[in-house]
């Protein structure tokens, strides 16, 4: 399960940020995660309490914006959902497409103290 | 992830054949943050930060990849399910190229050392990297085994990634070619139910091809989903066993180590 590497990822941007910032601890963490990057919300959230003990993050609020895949078809210029990444145009069925959103993998945001 | 400090190493050994199994922990604890939890408010701060979080392991990954071409090392990363006969492809390989060509093995296991045992006894130099807990290789375990092979240049780096076609796909570790195999006593869907893997897969390797005539597998419709997730992917259908199809992969190997070496002189 590479959920508790994302999550270490995860920490040790938080340590560093909050040791660069000469903070204590982080309050709240904003994650954005697409639809397609590979990441189980599910297993993030099931490894999430037991990663973040005695760091940081241990008392920190963890809000996850998800972004559902999206993708803009180079053919007919329709934007369509995408559930898989080979997924092709709803409209005119071509693979060829521009894929706009989904793939985020990022920390957003931190509110030290 | 680091029993003694949660730091992150998710108990990573690094070994090598014969040697003795220790706990290689060379990672510093030096977790100097206090942890003061009662909280004086209003010195909050907002930190907009937008980090992507795996560019540690790109970064690193980075890093590994100037090494290589540096050295003019070709490396390749083998990612499988596990039982696809991974290890038995590198081992054929290995036997029929070694004489030619120079190769390094490193070997990443969650637990054993089976498979760097394998590849010792054909007296190739072999890491094993076992990732405890964790379910693929990252960069920096890549590292540290490198200084430990300390491979020479112009030299063939073979990396065996964890059996598991979900996580391995998110963790670029430097390599100059990504290959995945599957063998026919798996699904004809996996394609399409790890699109991941194989659409950041450099070529797919199709193994246990002696045993098509007694199984009921549709080897187009295989191909025809991993091209629908990958249409750049290329297929080599090989048996390990018998040796039929390796050949093709063998002048593939070739071909891109001399592309490689091309390309960084
Ligand atoms: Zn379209």
């Amino acid at each position: 399960m590479h959920e508790l590497s994302i999550a270490m990822g995860i920490i040790n941007i938080a340590e560093k940020e909050t040791k660069k910032a000469n903070k204590k601890c982080v309050e709240l963490i904003e994650l954005e995660i697409g639809s397609l990057a590979g990441v189980e919300l599910d297993s993030l959230e099931y490894v999430w309490s037991t990663a973040v003990k005695d760091t940081v993050l241990e008392h920190a609020k963890l809000k996850i914006d998800f972004k559902q895949a999206k993708a803009k078809c180079l053919e007919c210029e329709t934007i369509f959902e995408m559930e898989k990444i080979f997924d092709s145009c709803s409209k005119c069925n071509s693979h060829f497409k521009d894929i706009l959103q989904g793939k985020e993998l990022r920390v957003k945001l931190l509110e030290v103290v | 992830m680091c029993g003694t400090c949660g730091c992150g190493t998710n108990g990573v050994a690094i070994t090598k054949p014969n040697q003795n199994l220790e706990h290689n922990h060379n990672h510093e604890h030096e977790h100097s943050h206090e942890h003061n939890h009662d909280h004086h408010h209003g010195d909050k701060m907002i930190i907009d930060l937008e980090r992507d979080i795996l560019s540690k392991n790109n970064i690193d990954a980075a890093r590994n990849r100037g090494y290589f071409e540096a050295k003019n090392i070709f490396t390749l990363n083998l990612v499988s399910s596990p039982g696809s006969g991974k290890t038995s492809i590198l081992e054929t390989t290995l036997k029929d190229l070694k004489a030619d060509l120079n190769f390094y093995v490193i070997e990443g296991d969650q637990q054993t050392l089976n498979d760097a045992n394998r590849i010792d006894a054909l007296n190739v130099p072999v890491i094993q990297v076992n990732t405890g807990k964790g379910c693929h290789l990252e960069s920096d375990m890549i590292y540290d085994a490198v200084k430990q092979l300390k491979p020479k240049d112009n030299s063939i780096l073979m990396i065996e990634n964890v059996g598991n076609l979900v996580c391995p796909s998110m963790f670029d570790l430097g390599e100059q070619k990504r290959v995945v195999i599957i063998s026919i006593t798996e699904g004809e869907d996996k394609p399409i139910k790890y699109p991941d893997m194989f659409h950041s897969a450099d070529i797919c390797i199709i193994n246990k091809m002696d045993l098509l005539p007694h199984l009921n597998f549709d080897l187009a419709k295989l191909k025809e989903y991993a091209l629908q997730v990958n249409h750049h992917l290329q297929f080599f259908e090989v048996s390990a066993t018998t040796g039929q199809g390796m050949d093709a992969w063998y002048n593939w190997v070739q071909t891109e180590l001399e592309k490689n070496q091309q390309k960084n002189t």
